[in-house]
This record gives C-alpha cells, structure tokens and sequence, in this order.
C-alpha cells in the first residue's frame, strides 16, 4: 500500500520502527498533493520546504534516539484560521490576503510539539462561516467523491485533503458543524471536541462562545491520536478547560458498545431529510443494537430552535470579532490616497475584503444587538441555549450517548445552494445543538446514500467532557461497519 | 464647532440656576502589566514598543484578564463603601475608531464590579456626600495624535499617528450619581471630589494618578435647571480636564456658559465639550443627541468574574487606613487649623509634612519649610511640591540644624537653594558653602568691635539708653557676617559691650 494511504497511526508505527523515514513520508504527500489537489483544491498554501525541514528535524531526533510521540513524522493538514508564524494565514479571506502572523496559535504549537509535520493550510469558507466551502475568496474546494459536489465546509480544505489522501490528518474548527458535516460529506472521521477542550488561542475568531478547535482523520484512532496531541488547558485561553483530556484514546481501542445506553434524537429525522441518509441512519441504529447497544428514543424539544438561536448568537458575536479587520494595522487596506479619514479607509477596506456571507452575518449580528432589539434577539437566543444544554442533561441522566445523522443531505452540488442562504444553514440542523452546549460530538462514515452514492455521516453525541465516549461508540460502528464493507468506507471512492 | 463667548457672571447665574454635577473619573491602575496581556505598562516609552498580539488585536490573540486588576478595583468599591457583585461579567462596548485596536472596547456594561457607595468631602467646613453609582474595569485605548491642521484634532489634520502602548492598560471608571443642592459650592465640590478620589487611590496604592499623565481622567457633567424647577436640565459632558484646577474652572465655566444661553431663551444641547485649559473655556464636540448605539454583549473570550465573598472581606480587612481618617489623625497630632490643614491638602504637603515629621522634624516646622519657602518655589518653578529634588529626610535635618543653632532660618534657606540645585546632602552644602552660624564668640566679638567702630552714632544712641537703635547694629552684624551671626547672641553682646543691661 502507497504511504499516503496509510493512516497515522500505521505510519507513525512504521518510522518508529525505522522502515520509512518522515522525510520519505512527507515527500509521498507532497507528491500526492502535486498530483491531486489542481483538481481538488484542498490547500490555499503548501509548505513543500518547511514541511521537509520538519521531517528531517523528525528523523534526526529519532536517529539521536529521542522517544517520540505516536504522531511524530506524520503530516498533517493545517485549517487556514490557525495562526502558523511560517506560512500565510488568510480565514479563506481577501481581507488577509498575504498576511504572515508573528505568532503561532496554541494548536500549531502542540502539532509542532508532537512533531506533525504541516503540509500547508487549507481552505474554508470566509471566516469558516459556510457549509461548502464556496464562500472562500480563494475558490472552492471539491469533494473527493464527486468534483462536481462541495466538501461541506466551513473546513472543506481540510476534509478533502484527507478524503483524497493527501494527508492523513487535518485540523479543523467547529462552530455549527463545521467539522462533523464537512466528515460526513466527504466519508471521513471528524470530530468536536468538549467547548474549552481545545485551545482557540491563534485560532481566528468566527464565534468565540462557540468556535472549537478539532481533528480529521480515516479512522477513529487517528482521530483520537490528534484530539490528544493538540487539546488539554492553554493558559492564553481563558475559557480553555482546567481538566485533564478524556482518554480518548483508550476509548477508540476499546471499541465497545455492550451495555452501553444510546438515545435516537426523535427531533431529528423525518421531513427534509434525504431517504439515503435516513435509512443509512436505521442501519446505525440496528447495528448498535446488534452489537449489545440498548438504544431508545429521546426527545430534546429545545432543538428545534437551535437553528434560529445559533443564527443570532454566532453573528453576534461575529459582528463585534470581525471589527479589527479595518486595514489599521495589517492585512487589506484600500482607498488610502491621502484624501480620505481613517474612517472612510476602514468602512472601504471592509466593503472590499469582506465577501457576502460575511457581511451578510455581520449585518445580521450588528442588528441582533442593537439597542431595542438586544432582548428580543441576543437575549432570547441565549435563552434557548440554556433550554438546550438543559435537554442535553436531561437525555444523558437517561443514556450514554445520543446519536442522529451529522446532516440532513449527502454533498450537495457546487453552486446550488449558493443563492439560498437559508438551504445552507440547513446543513447544520442536527450539529449546532452540541455547540450551543458546548458538549462533545463526532461524525463518523455510516454508508452511501442509495439514491447517488455519497457517504452518510452518523453524530454521536456526549456530555462535556465526555469525548472519549464519542470514541468509544464511534470506533466500536466505525469497526462493525468495515467487517461489513470489507475495508474502510473511503475504499469505495472513485480513485482521482 | 463653535466657542460661545457669551457667558452669565457666576453669582448672576446661581441665583437664577441651580447647577447639578455629575463626574465620570477614569483611572489607570498601576499594575505592572496590561488588562489583558502581559505587556509593561510604563509610562514614557517610546511609541509601540509594549504591544503584543493580544494588545494589537491580531487575528486570533484572546485576552486573559489580570488579577491584580481586579482585586484593585475591588479594593477601591470597598474603600468607596460600595457592594461587591458576587458574579459579574466583562462586556464589550462596540464602535470603530482608529486608536482602539479591536475596535470595539473590553469593559463592563450592566454587571459592573462595584456599584452603591459614597465618597464625604468636605468643602468650606461642610461635608458633601457624593454618592457612588458604579465602579468598573475596563481597558485604555491608544493614543492617536492628529498631525497638521489648526485644531490638533482629528478633523482638519493632515495625518494621525497611533501609539498602541497606552491600549489595554487597566483602567477604573468611577462613576458618581447626580450631585445636587450644592449651589455655588458647585466647583469646589468637583474639584473636592477628585481630590479626595485622587487620595484615595494613593492611599490604596493602586494608581499614580498624575492628571498631566493622564492616569487619572475626569469627566465633568453639569446641567442647570431654574431655580425652582422640578426637573433637572440638559446635561452636558466636558472632557479632557486634567487638573484639580481645571475641574473646578470647568465646572464654573459651565454653569456661566449654561446660564447664558438659558437666559437667552437658548436650549442646552447634549453634547460632549472640550476643555481648553489655556483660557478655561470648553468648545462644543460630538453631539449625543444621536445616542451612539455600542451594542453591548458579554464578553465571550472572558470567564465571569466571581469573587469569593471571604476574600472580599480580607480584602476589606486589610484596606490602609483611608485619607479622611488619616487627615482627621495628623491633624489632631500636628496640632493645625483646619484652614491649615486644607491649605497643605491643596498644595499637596500633606505626605510631605508627614514623611518630614516622620523623619524627626516637629510638625510646625515641617509645614512651615515646605508651605513656605518649598511651595514658593514650586509655584516660581511650576512644578508640583512632590517633583522638587528634595527629599523630606533633608527637610528634616535642615530644621534640626537651625533647632541646634548651627543654622539660622536665612541661612537654611541657603541650604535649600542649595540641595534644589543638587549640591549634595544639608551638611554638604552647609561645608561648601560655609554656612555654619559664627559660633566663636571671639569672632563674633570681632565683627561687633568693627561694627560699633563704624556706627559711632548709633552706639552712642544705645548706650544713652535708646534700646532700640542696637536693631540696627543687630542688622550690620548680620551683614557683615553674611548672615552666619546668630543674631539674638549677637543683640546680647552688643548690649553688653555698651554697658547696657539687656
Ligand atoms: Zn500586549
């Protein structure tokens, strides 16, 4: 088997055990992303020289005889809102085109420090505010499965760099779904850590209540591997929690669901969901069962109006984060001809480097809070998430873990939903839930939608700081399906 | 912008008018990093050189709130007598502007820290309360400075500069209820306030609230309603009045200006104004008629803050003794008026004397050093009494000289010329400047011999009884040991000399 479709932890076994090198790894990857990615457009920015340097540093220490970590020499992927002090760091925006941070986020020190080697960065939508990817000022990215279809988004870069094996870990960020769905859609593990589980420090904010950092991979254990190697307490993250990361590691090779209490989401499901996807769901259902689950139904009633809550509280916050982007002191400055006030300069530098989406939620947010209408819009939507972390607590005195499918479609085409904003805040219905709780929640493959063959995600849900249960169930489907399928779902897509 | 000359006389005005003070006081706390980063916050240094990613407001830095911060401002509700929120959050307050990176400002909106106390200051032998609405912590801006243009403000200049080192310093805003029923007592109450504030702050250690430094800013409100009247008028907000004395001309200038146009058949617009400290008077700025909407919301990047109510109470427990206890102390010590006491707290000697008197000076002769001679200089040289080079220990060992004899009052002032120029210690300079009194009796002898030599006259005047012609002698004695004669010996020897019973 080529390297690049190892997963991480079979390489990181096999430099380890000094039958490849980081250096030949990487370069296997880069020539992959050379083949592939004019087609797919998973990277806004590939670090070819720095991505070698490190895997010569990598080798070098293992040949000093350094013990190194599990990932050591494995490349990754990195989501282009983490700030990385040696590449571009651009949030999918013009407004940044070009800029180079002085400093590094805490995730990209924690890869370094693992001894991941960065790839280069990946696109997302503007900001990571989208379900597609489209709403990059760079250009779209592609799904591996079918070029014509959307990677789901906003971390689109990232899933297709791993579902098309040009790397096989990425990082991603999570706010609405922007991990779980963009997994599901592209027939990949992705995963939501606990909110404060991972550091946002570097990270650039979209929705700072709701923004976490988390990992892709083609396995759960992968998946797992990466949670641990970047999460755990930053002190430059305040809201970062004081709390040992769960053993989700463990948890991906105990693969055990017997005994185990799962919960089906009855909000979710039904109308506006694709027959596929529903019944690749029936299928989940039935194989937690068969594997000694006891699954029941649980109603979240609040859920229903997570959705409308998470389209006030996210651009609200948006509104007040993206204000610093006014060509002050980096990135995109227009109109500075020495006839007009800072203000002008700002207003302009804005209009020209924000693309619709983005001013579209600012405008959003910018009216949720104004004065008069703060109560009826910030003040209730904060309200609804209050109900919904309360039905969270309230199913989980009764289960384990509750499940649902990631979203409500398989990939949807390039382009279809771009005029209809409200089609694509759909996607994110049954994710935005655990964000607005801040729980843990992971997308893993569950099957192909008879009517067009894309891949269909299943969520499953945790309390906070119960990731590691996330792991334990997903690896537990993850394996049963594979013994069913003969080999991982990823398998089954057309070879680019 | 317009400068409304017309102004009614300040008595003419409080007959008509009753003036009612507000006062937001801004102070930047002292601690050794930013609010929310760990950048220095020194005074003084060159532009930009204490920024970070977090203060600069780059793409994903996150703040983290400073401690120290917090239990100063903490200790500064406790010592204004207000309840301390057991659980309160940091909000953002939303607008553009050049100078505050972020763009929009890291404050507290409607959970601040603090909130119902008071503050007494006395004016004219009256004690005014002035109650205390909210105390909250917020953090500094930048400090843009408009190049070019006749205004030095940002309309009208030809480029503006930001220096970003001023931008995330802690600071506290006070803020105080509506202040009535002062009358004409109206600017000294301001300006009482402030300095009582001011002390406060020093005596809890938390700022150096130097106003030309702008460590502590003040906001002056004032409305007027006629008198009479049951509803308060048109409130305006006068900025950028960064001394006690401009407090109190700012107020004055006010209720004048008010008052006038009221008279006029005029209406007060809400707006903010600008003081100007060169002739006192303020200009009109940005109206707020249009209430600016700063679409406030909880602070995400933030946890609650939650004091523990026992720490609070050690917090309390441990607060210095507070400066309208320790004035009341040290007065009753040194044993002065309370004319002269005020007198000291207006020129800032209070610490001074008390350092001095701490040093082993008796109080009366520290105040009068530092009142007198010390403030005279001072004022000639406009600096504050505390930025003298001197120190109150060398106040301290002048007056023990001149208690020993070895110097007399002219002489010491000699010595303080002397340590203002930097000569070195009091015993330094009385050395190098050979200061010490004539106290070889045979020397001075010696002076007096030559001085009745050349004055036959008036010594004939004494010794034929006439006591009060050796004033004069006295005075030639004086002059021509250039002052080193101890005079009153002096007096005594020539009464002697002349066969005069002293
Ligand atoms: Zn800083």
């Amino acid at each position: 088997m080529s390297l690049t479709h190892r997963n991480a932890a079979e390489l990181g076994a096999l430099m380890a055990a000094g039958e490849v090198s980081a250096v030949e790894v990487a370069q296997a990857h880069l020539d992959r992303v050379a083949e592939v990615d004019s087609r797919v457009h998973a990277f806004l920015h590939v670090a070819a020289e720095s991505a070698l340097e490190q895997a010569r540093a990598v080798d070098a220490r293992r040949a000093a005889g350094e013990k190194l970590g599990p990932l050591a020499g494995v490349p990754i992927a990195h989501k282009d809102v983490f700030t990385t002090r040696d590449m571009p760091t651009t949030a999918g925006s013009k407004i940044l085109e070009g800029y180079r941070p002085p400093y590094d986020a805490t995730v990209t020190t924690r890869l370094r420090e693992a001894g991941l080697v960065i790839l280069g960065k990946t696109n997302l939508d503007e900001f990571a505010m989208g379900s597609s990817t489209e709403n990059s000022a760079y250009g779209p990215t592609r799904n591996p499965w079918d070029l014509d279809r959307v990677p789901g988004g906003s971390s689109g870069g990232s899933s297709a760099a791993v579902a098309s094996y040009q790397a096989p870990l990425s990082t991603g960020t999570d706010t609405g779904g922007s991990i779980r769905q963009p997994a599901a859609v592209t027939g990949i593990v992705g995963m939501k850590p606990t909110y404060g589980g991972s550091s946002r420090y570097g990270l650039i904010a979209f929705a700072s209540s709701l923004d976490t950092p988390g990992p892709f991979a083609r396995t759960v254990l992968d998946a797992a591997l990466l949670h641990e190697a970047f999460s755990g307490h930053d002190v430059m993250d305040t809201t970062s929690i004081h709390a040992e990361v769960p053993p989700v590691v463990e948890a991906a090779r105990q693969a055990d669901v017997a005994g185990l209490r799962v919960g089906v989401v009855r909000e979710f499901g039904g109308e506006g969901y694709q027959p596929g996807v529903t019944a690749r769901f029936q299928e989940a259902v039935e194989l937690l069962e068969s594997l000694g689950a006891k699954v029941t139904e649980v109603s979240c009633p609040s859920f229903t109006y997570a959705l409308p809550a998470y389209y006030l509280i996210a651009p609200s916050e948006c509104s007040s984060n993206l204000a610093r982007f006014d060509g002050m002191r980096y990135g995109l400055r227009v109109a500075d001809d020495g006839t007009r006030s800072a203000e002008e300069v700002m207003a302009l530098t804005r209009a020209a480097g924000f693309g619709a989406e983005v001013k579209r939620r600012i405008m959003l947010g910018t009216y949720a809070l104004s004065s008069g209408y703060y109560d009826a819009y910030y003040g209730s939507a904060q309200k609804v998430r209050t109900l919904i972390a309360r039905d969270f607590e309230a199913a989980f005195h009764q289960v384990d873990v509750l499940i649902s499918p990631t979203t409500p479609t398989t990939a949807f085409p390039i382009g279809e939903r771009a005029d209809d904003p409200m089609a694509m805040y759909l996607a994110d219905l049954c994710t935005i839930p655990a964000n607005l709780a801040g729980n843990a929640a992971i997308s893993v493959p569950c099957g192909r939608a008879d009517e067009d063959g894309l891949p269909v995600g299943l969520q499953i849900m945790a309390p906070v700081l119960g990731d590691d249960r996330c792991y334990r169930v997903g690896a537990a489907v993850e394996k049963a399906f594979e013994d069913r399928w003969g080999g991982p779902l990823l398998k089954e897509a057309p070879s680019l | 912008m317009t400068t409304t000359r017309s102004v009614m006389p300040f008595d003419e005005a409080l007959e008509r008018f009753e003036p009612v003070l507000g006062l937001e006081t801004h102070v930047e706390l002292g601690t050794e990093s930013k609010m929310f980063c760990g950048c220095p916050t020194a005074f003084g240094a060159p532009p930009n050189t204490q920024v970070c990613p977090v203060c600069l407001a780059l793409p994903g830095a996150l703040p983290v709130a400073n401690d120290q911060a917090i239990e100063s401002t903490i200790r500064i509700g406790l010592a204004l007598n207000c309840t301390i929120a057991e659980w309160c959050r940091f909000a953002r307050k939303n607008y553009f502007y050049p100078d505050m990176p972020k763009n929009y400002q890291i404050s507290q909106y409607d959970e601040p820290l603090c909130t119902d106390g008071h503050l007494d200051v006395e004016v004219d032998g009256r004690t005014v309360r002035v109650e205390i609405e909210r105390v909250h912590l917020e953090e500094d801006t930048g400090k843009s400075t408009h190049v070019g243009g006749a205004t030095g403000r940002i309309h009208g200049a030809d480029y503006s500069i930001v220096d970003y080192n001023r931008a995330g310093i802690p600071l506290v805003e006070i803020v105080t209820r509506p202040i009535a029923g002062t009358d004409r007592l109206a600017p000294e109450v301001a300006r009482a306030y402030v300095t009582e504030l001011r002390e406060l702050m020093r005596s809890l250690g938390v700022s150096d609230v130097r106003m030309e430094q702008g460590s502590l800013r003040c906001d002056v409100n004032v409305s007027l309603m006629p008198r009479g009247a049951a509803e308060w008028g048109t409130r305006t907000e006068t900025k950028n009045v960064n001394s006690l004395r401009s407090v109190e001309r700012a107020v004055r200038g006010e209720i004048e200006r008010q008052a006038a146009v009221l008279a006029d058949g005029g209406r007060i617009v809400q707006e903010t104004r600008h003081f100007h400290e060169d002739t006192g008077a303020t200009t009109s700025g940005r109206s707020k008629e249009e209430a600016q909407d700063y679409r406030y919301f909880p602070e995400p990047d933030l946890l609650p803050i939650a004091p523990a109510p026992e720490w609070v109470e050690e917090l309390r427990a441990r607060l210095p003794e507070l400066p309208t206890a320790r004035r009341r102390r040290l007065q009753a010590e040194w044993g002065v008026s309370d004319l002269d006491m005020a007198a000291m707290r207006n020129a800032d000697a209070v610490d001074l004397v008390e350092a001095t008197v701490a040093a082993g000076a008796p109080a009366a002769d520290a105040r009068k050093w530092w009142m007198g001679e010390l403030a005279r200089r001072a004022n000639e040289s406009g600096t504050a009494l505390a930025d003298l080079p001197i120190e109150p220990g060398q106040i301290a060992r002048v007056v023990e000289l001149v208690a020993s004899g070895a110097l007399t009052d002219k002489l010491a002032r000699q010595v303080l010329e002397g340590l203002l120029a930097g000569e070195g210690s009091p015993d330094e300079i009385v050395e190098a400047r050979g200061l010490r009194v004539v106290s070889d009796e045979g020397e001075l002898i010696a002076i007096i011999d030559q001085v009745l030599a050349a004055n036959t006259d008036a010594a004939d005047k004494v010794r034929a009884g006439k006591v009060a012609a050796a004033g004069a002698l006295v005075g030639g004695v004086m002059k021509a040991s250039r002052g080193k004669a101890d005079a009153a010996r002096a007096r005594e020897l020539i009464l002697q000399r002349l066969g005069v019973a002293g």
